[in-house]
């Protein structure tokens, strides 16, 4: 999919945000950055994004996979809705965007709102859904548009546990039908074990990639209490022992 | 039922004070000339509706007006800041300085130089009035959050989509806040013009119709024009709070 080639990031302030990142990333992989906060994981979602630009280093992109205008899904901490447009409205705004008519596109949006489980409530404003169905009107916003590459910031941080784990699980079957490449940034080992299937494990001050670790854990019901995950978390909280600085 | 009570306390209230009032004027024998009691002033309004209302109808065209052009030329100039950077720190500070110059103290100039009358009147209205809208409207469009910002420039948006569907709606609590208070401002400003101009002797409105009744001590009419005055500035302040919450209600849905 993409390489990250000794990527660094200073701020204009002094900030060393990003500190020699290099990675490779695979179609159809699930990428967990997970990192306590000031690690920079969020500034390298935004640098694979293109809205800033790396001090050093660069993103490059597999031969027909660099990303244009929309191929890019991003889903913000915040659903950060129109809060004048309904969810359908709310969907239909990447493709709006880029000149798409909504009859046009109507199936499109439909699809994308069942995808998420809101069939229901394409005509529901904003102020009308829990947080946790704002989150996955925003999920449908990014996919609407059938982007290469679906990055995501911490966007289950700011709900309750139950509906957390809802999302969380909607969210990895999601994946498996799609086959879609995810980066997901997190500062949760437990919601990055259960999600990805490869964890980059960052480094604070500057932001480093500490640990790059590939998991296997088996599908269905019970994956929160397989044994592979109960040692997938212990492994990562270790790891993070090794590598915070006191 | 404290709601209903809510509603009728400022009536009540205003009935209780017009009472007393009323009771003082007639307990101590105060003249008309020097206090004239509310029977007076309803009686005085109903004397001279012909003269006042035409004078009303004046001070409100000038009031409307200059709101017309508060609002096209307040959402402008926000516009334009909040395009460039330059024209903002250019522009801004004299803004300021028209915003605190009186205008009592502005409006003999424009007088003299438009010597077209109304359009005299409607220029130092728009003085005082277009600050609020172009101040509230510039917090709003620079209040735009930053995510959206990001998903528009994601998703390949042009400047003028970016703006129509993001910034000006996202603008529109704040450019109402503004539009709420620059409406009364506007009432003043004309009054504030009509007072300056009036000795001039080119006005009709309600402030000439006061100095005119304070000339000729006749205090019950001068009452009447005020009250005139302040009922029209409640109205306008009500009108523009209802378009506010229609405006918002209809934008965020229920």
């Amino acid at each position: 999919m993409l390489s990250i080639n000794g990527v660094s990031k200073r701020f204009d302030n002094g900030t060393q945000a990003l500190d020699g990142i290099s990675a490779k990333i695979e179609t159809g992989e699930f990428v967990a950055l997970l990192g306590p906060s000031g690690c920079g994981k969020s500034t390298l979602l935004r640098l694979l994004a293109g809205l800033e630009a790396p001090s050093s280093g660069g993103i490059a992109w597999d031969e027909g996979k660099q990303p244009g205008p929309g191929d890019v899904g991003f889903v913000f901490q915040d659903a950060t809705l129109l809060p004048w447009a309904d969810a359908a409205e709310n969907v239909y705004l990447p493709l709006r965007l880029r000149g798409r008519s909504r009859s046009e596109v109507a199936g499109r949006i439909a699809a994308a709102l069942t995808q998420v489980g809101l069939a229901d409530f394409a005509h529901a404003r904003p102020k009308a859904l829990s947080g946790g169905m704002k989150m996955r009107v925003s999920i449908a916003r990014a996919l609407v548009s059938d982007p290469l590459l679906l990055l995501m910031d911490e966007p289950f941080a700011a709900l309750d546990e139950f509906t957390r784990h809802r999302l969380q699980e909607d969210l990895h079957a999601l994946w498996r039908q799609s086959g879609k490449t995810v980066i997901f940034v997190t500062h949760s080992i437990y919601e990055a074990a259960f999600l990805a299937s490869r964890i980059l494990v960052m480094s604070p001050r500057p932001g480093r990639i500490a640990a790059d670790i590939r998991t296997a854990i088996p599908e269905g019901p019970n994956r929160r209490s397989a044994a592979e995950y109960i040692s997938l978390v212990a492994e990562v909280t270790s790891t993070f022992r090794q590598v915070m600085p006191a | 039922m404290s709601q209903t009570l809510e509603r009728a306390a400022p009536f009540a209230f205003g009935l209780l004070v017009l009472g007393l009032w009323q009771g003082i004027v007639w307990a101590l024998g105060v003249p008309p000339y020097v206090l004239p009691g509310p029977i007076a002033i309803v009686a005085a309004y109903l004397d001279d509706y012909a003269i006042l209302n035409p004078a009303l109808l004046s001070t409100l065209t000038v009031t409307f007006t200059a709101l017309l052009a508060a609002t096209a030329i307040g959402v402008a100039l926000a516009l334009a800041m909040a395009a460039s950077r330059l024209f903002r720190a250019a522009i801004q500070p004299w803004a300021v300085i028209l915003q605190v110059t009186p205008v009592v103290a502005i409006a003999p100039l424009i007088i003299i130089w438009v010597n077209q009358p109304f359009v005299a009147l409607v220029v130092c209205a728009t003085i005082v009035a277009f600050f609020p809208i172009l101040s509230n409207t510039a917090a709003g469009l620079a209040a735009t959050p930053s995510d959206l910002l990001d998903l528009f420039r994601l998703n390949g948006a042009t400047r003028l989509q970016t703006l129509f569907l993001l910034s000006l709606p996202s603008a529109l609590p704040n450019f109402l806040t503004g539009l709420r208070i620059s409406g009364t401002l506007a009432l003043v400003g004309a009054v504030v013009a009509e007072f300056v101009a009036g000795s001039g002797g080119f006005a009709s409105g309600l402030a000439y119709r006061i100095i005119e009744a304070s000339y000729r001590l006749e205090i019950p009419r001068m009452f009447a024009a005020l009250v005139l005055l302040g009922i029209s500035g409640i109205l306008i302040y009500a009108a523009l709070g209802q378009l506010e919450r229609f405006l918002l209600r209809r934008r965020d849905g229920a």
